[in-house]
């Protein structure tokens, strides 16, 4: 966080960016597996078929496929802890990458023990839920090597505290509304309520089992909750802090995500879980998470000085 | 510093493992097995039960589907598929229902010879069958393609093996009855079949006039049930059947779209 002792190094801050593009690009492949209903296509790991590249065929080109990028994604994250520990001055960062790199290891294990095991509900959860941290490491990677962030880093503004405190709440609940998102995803309990924004044709479920509760606290508790949360904050930021570019566009962005999430939503519900609306709804919610993650992170960098005094 | 926090915080999300690790050892379902057996109460008898599964209503139409996914497979198939999940003829009689003794039977020593489920032309081959437990079912990919073979077993272990390669056998048995166990390919997301797997010989599956018979019971009172895959499980329906004698039962299902 010493800002003085730190120098922008713009081509660490590429790096960093091409392998958060990379990641978003994992993210639709690993989405599209399970919307394809591939993730067992290849029954083994580490290898695919006893091979390290199979014939691509049917289910076989979306795992093998997820496989292949996944692959490349570790690398590029081999490449980005090695080199933030090359050229990078604050100790944080380094950590940080090295911290990215832990969670994509852990990340490809929890992958091939979902295949080895059949998709126990448990860790395929748990693997949709480190992916989204994965992709917030490499994000906060990005941000936090970003000209913006190094060369701007003495620059503070007045406030209450407010912003960050809510931007950190909401982004707190934006991940969690994922994993509740992904244990409904991986529980094969999307379809539980199979209308919307009704039930069955009712406001609210006759009857309530786990299926029920899980799909309606998603798809109406938590997604109604997100949906005025953001919109409230970016509001807020957008109207006190229009020329702060850093709060501005990050709020402004989740603000259209999350409407937009919202529209994916009920399209995979209208779709019968049709396979591009759900994919895309899975990687909305991640550049939504994204989003809100850079506006928590740029407000308590620019809100510090005023909280410490 | 407190940036450092929030970035400590995002790291140690909850994640939620608790993968269960209650696997019964490959030793201790033989065990089963093998008590299984030594109760079986191996004769047959000479009583029979013969007939009919028709579908009443309107017939749902053919529906087709398309296997281009798999250039291997387009190759092997003229067009479009018929799906196998509803087929009727004109007069309403079912192919493919497992119709089978779900109360009175005991248990029987599984045979040694193999059923045999082939993966040919992107589709298994029979769509449903049965099989006793203890039973081997060879497995078999017929194909110049890759196949997974998914078995979705709930009573049972399931399992997923690949083949990928044309020729390629894998043996398997099961050690529980469990009706229905569903197979499926995910690799090419038309394939799938079923088996019912049972602890006695007393099960038919119907072939294309709808007919089916199930031979060699003993004298006793049973109680029949017929499994289609679309409509699900019969009303259950009572036999009392002397040494001998051979009865006829039908079942019937609505169509419902």
């Amino acid at each position: 966080m010493n800002n003085a002792s730190s120098n922008y190094q713009p081509s660490l801050h590429r790096y960093a960016l091409i392998t958060a593009g990379c990641t978003f690009v994992l993210l639709l492949a690993g989405a599209l597996v399970t919307s394809t209903g591939s993730s067992l296509a290849v029954p083994d790991w580490p290898l695919s078929f006893g091979k390290f590249f199979p014939e691509m065929r049917g289910g076989v080109l979306f795992e093998h496929g997820h496989r292949m990028v996944a692959g490349t994604v570790a690398l590029l994250t081999v490449g980005l802890a090695i080199y933030t520990q090359m050229v990078e001055k604050r100790a944080w960062v380094k950590k940080l990458a090295w911290s990215a790199l832990g969670a994509v290891l852990l990340q490809a294990v929890l992958g091939g023990v979902t295949v080895l095991l059949h998709l126990p509900t448990e860790v395929s959860v748990a693997h949709a839920g480190l992916a989204q941290i994965f992709f917030c490491f490499i994000i906060s990677l990005s941000l936090v090597t970003s000209k913006t962030w190094i060369e701007d880093g003495d620059h503070r503004i007045q406030s209450t505290g407010t912003i960050r405190k809510a931007a950190l709440t909401v982004t707190v609940l934006i991940y969690f509304q994922i994993l509740v998102g992904a244990v409904t995803r991986h529980s094969g309990f999307g379809l539980a309520i199979p209308d919307w924004p009704l039930s069955n044709g009712q406001l609210l479920p006759a009857d309530w089992p786990l299926a029920v509760l899980l799909q309606f606290s998603h798809t109406r508790i938590g997604a109604f909750l997100v949906l005025g949360l953001v919109n409230w904050i970016a509001f807020k930021v957008c109207t006190q802090y229009t020329h702060e570019k850093s709060l501005f566009w990050p709020a402004a962005n989740a603000a259209l995500l999350v409407w937009l999430q919202c529209f994916l939503g009920i399209l995979v519900i209208s779709t019968e879980k049709s396979i591009i609306p759900t994919s895309v709804h899975v990687i909305t919610g991640a550049a939504l998470l994204a989003s809100m993650l850079v506006l928590t992170l740029n407000s308590f960098r620019l809100f510090q000085k005023e909280s410490v005094s | 510093m407190e940036l450092k926090k929030l970035l400590a915080l995002l790291a140690i999300a909850s994640l939620g493992l608790t993968a269960g690790c209650g696997q019964k050892s490959e030793d201790e379902e033989l065990m089963a097995m093998a008590n299984s057996a030594s109760k079986a109460t191996a004769v047959l008898g000479t009583a029979s039960v013969a007939g009919t599964v028709t579908l009443t209503g309107k017939a749902p139409g053919t529906a087709m589907f398309s296997v281009d996914a798999d250039p291997v497979c387009k190759a092997q198939h003229t067009g479009l598929v018929k799906d196998e999940t509803v087929i009727a003829d004109a007069k309403g009689d079912l192919k493919n229902v497992i119709v089978y003794v779900k109360e009175g039977a005991g248990n029987y020593p599984a045979p040694a010879t193999s059923v045999e489920l082939v993966q040919k032309g992107c589709m298994y081959s029979p769509h449903v069958f049965g099989i006793q437990v203890g039973q081997p079912l060879e497995i078999e990919n017929s194909d110049p393609t890759l196949h997974n073979v998914h078995c979705l077993a709930v009573t049972n272990d399931s399992f997923n093996v690949g083949q990928p390669n044309q020729g390629m056998k894998t043996e398997k048995k099961f050690t529980k009855a469990e009706m229905p166990v569903k197979f499926k390919c995910d690799v090419h997301g038309w394939m799938h079949c079923f088996v019912g797997v049972f602890t006695n010989p007393f099960y038919s599956v119907t072939g294309d006039n709808g007919s089916f018979k199930i031979s060699g019971l003993p004298a006793g009172s049973y109680t029949l049930v017929a499994w289609q895959e679309k409509y699900g499980e019969s009303a259950p329906q009572k036999v009392d059947i002397k040494d001998g004698e051979a009865k006829s039962v039908n079942f019937t299902f609505a169509a419902t779209n």
